[in-house]
């Protein structure tokens, strides 16, 4: 049914990822672990056209893209992994017409039924974000499970037992959990670090979270070499002092 | 966003065959009913249109054999509610051929069933411009000119195909040229509207909206997530250059003009030359149309390319 589950009721559960964008390095670990898990759980396959040829055409689910934020400076480089945020009020679910598309009452995870899908493409057209990948060769629409075949799978050790994105970091940038329990690890991250919902102005209420990057004294820094020795009255400033105004002649 | 060719073929023949549909059924126990077998071709084609145009939206599906299951959700999705009226329409469609061969012409009944078809194919024109107006990933689209300009589009279309029939079989009159005259008139307004519009709209989401980034200052994507192109920017990422969305305007406009001149030219001309006339109006409106369909698509900028190097959206 492509109609939402009322997740408004307190306590509900909301899994989802929160992604630190202050210490992802841009790796695509997550990116290669979710392709390689998701190529044979329950998403599978995920297609590769023309792998080898001149335009190849692959089903990711988790894409990491490189920014650069502010000028001079501070200019920063942003890695920026995305992939789907399992909205509350996703979109991409209601625009179904078959009801292929669903949204979990249980734990609020959006899910493709790749026996129904009819890949009409139309959530694609309605999410955002980007978040779904149409697979040309199976026909059907794909996107990010939160590994629900990981999560809860029994036969794994409980420490394995988070998405492939989160296991696979190496910066421990990607956080996995309950985002509707707010004494949970992850609702306390985001409450200390400020973490935001991306575009809520368009009113999809993501679930999963991104934290900004921390400031950096970079500038500070630079002005401060600027100002060098200006102040104090130590031998080695008042040398540098000296230094600074007969090379500045 | 790329234009799917199958979509564009639906919407445009489809809306035509609803447009004659309606036309024929709201005027079918009135004056300007059509004599019984110049009716029942005119029914027929207003049919074969919306069927060719249904098969055709099941090309781009990926599993078009599954397609049946898009009658399940019409509770929440608006192209799900646009298959099931679709269907809907076949009856009272139908019941009104077999009325109609059955000769009761200015029957209650007849008048019912007519305006129970011209009702349901509305509602189906209604739900396909819903689907596209109801995104609010692209502004373009999310725009409330789009259902009235899908409306009248159906109009424009009917009201041409229905004048055609009108003149061949000799019973042309006031209300023949006033509906196709009407729907021309009405579809280039809101089109030139609609155009006016999306170029003024406000472009207010940027990179650094997108990613979160503001406060750190302007954003700019230094490297792309991936080498190839993926699936997302072929399908959202496709842009009509500016150049050739004025010239196809124009050439739009000018299709739809010349269709206009045609319908008020049939009302001058004699019997068979007034066909013809009307019978190059339609043909025209709907390459207008086509055009008009084409640019829809290659006009539309999703959100999604912020992500993608966009500067705007």
């Amino acid at each position: 049914m492509t109609s939402l589950p009322d997740t408004s009721r307190p306590g509900q559960k909301k899994l989802g990822l929160v992604i630190d964008l202050d210490t992802c390095v841009g790796c695509q670990a997550c990116a290669v672990a979710c392709k390689e898990w998701n190529d044979q759980g329950w998403s599978a396959p995920l297609s590769d056209i023309d792998p080898y040829g001149a335009q190849p055409l692959g089903v990711w689910l988790n894409r990491v893209h490189g920014y650069e934020a502010g000028e001079g400076a501070n200019a920063r480089t942003v890695h920026f992994p995305r992939s789907c945020l399992h909205c509350e009020d996703a979109a991409c679910v209601t625009v179904c017409p078959t009801g292929a598309s669903f949204k979990r009452a249980e734990d609020g995870i959006v899910l493709v039924d790749p026996d129904t899908c009819i890949g009409c493409k139309l959530c694609s057209w309605a999410c955002p974000y980007g978040a779904r990948e149409y697979d040309p060769d199976q026909g059907v629409m794909r996107k990010c499970t939160l590994c629900v075949d990981r999560i809860y799978n029994d036969n794994l050790a409980p420490e394995d037992r988070v998405p492939a994105c989160v296991k696979a970091c190496p910066t421990s940038a990607r956080h996995y959990g309950d985002l509707g329990d707010p004494n949970s690890d992850v609702s306390k991250l985001v409450e200390e670090r400020q973490g935001y919902d991306l575009l809520p102005e368009l009113g999809y209420k993501p679930v999963n979270k991104y934290l900004p990057p921390r400031r950096r004294p970079v500038g500070e820094h630079l002005a401060a070499m600027d100002s060098v020795g200006e102040e104090g009255n130590s031998l080695t400033e008042r040398f540098f002092r000296w230094a600074d105004k007969a090379l500045s002649r | 966003m790329h234009p799917a060719y199958s979509v564009i073929l639906f919407t445009t023949t489809s809306g035509a065959g609803y447009g004659l549909l309606a036309l024929l059924g709201l005027t079918a126990a009135t004056e300007a009913a059509l004599p019984r077998i110049g009716g029942l071709i005119a029914l027929l084609l207003a049919l074969g249109l919306i069927t060719f145009g249904l098969l055709a939206s099941t090309f781009h599906l990926g599993r078009p054999e599954r397609a049946w299951r898009a009658f399940s959700q019409w509770r929440s999705s608006w192209l799900s509610r646009e298959g099931v009226l679709a269907v809907a329409t076949y009856v009272p469609a139908l019941a009104l051929g077999l009325l109609w061969l059955s000769g009761r012409e200015g029957d209650w009944l007849l008048a019912l069933v007519g305006v129970t078809a011209a009702v349901l194919s509305i509602l189906t024109v209604m739900a396909t411009g819903m689907i596209y107006a109801s995104l609010k990933t692209i502004r373009q689209w999310h725009h409330p000119l789009v259902v009235p300009a899908y409306l009248s589009f159906a109009l424009a279309g009917g009201g041409t195909l229905l004048l055609i029939f009108a003149s061949f079989g000799g019973v042309a009159g006031l209300v023949h040229w006033i509906l196709a005259s009407a729907g021309l008139v009405l579809t280039l307004l809101l089109v030139l509207l609609y155009w006016r519009s999306i170029d003024r709209q406000p472009r207010d989401l940027d990179p650094a909206a997108a990613t979160g980034l503001s406060n750190l200052g302007p954003v700019r994507q230094w490297e792309a997530a991936h080498t190839a192109d993926n699936y997302v920017q072929r399908e959202m990422g496709y842009q009509v250059a500016r150049r050739h969305t004025g010239r196809l305007r124009r050439l739009t406009l000018l299709g739809m003009t010349i269709s206009l001149l045609l319908v008020i030219a049939s009302a001058l001309l004699p019997g068979l030359v007034a066909g013809l006339a009307a019978l190059l109006a339609a043909l025209l409106l709907f390459a207008a149309s086509l055009v008009q369909r084409w640019l829809f698509f290659a006009q539309a900028e999703h959100i999604v390319n912020l992500y993608y190097g966009a500067q705007r959206a």
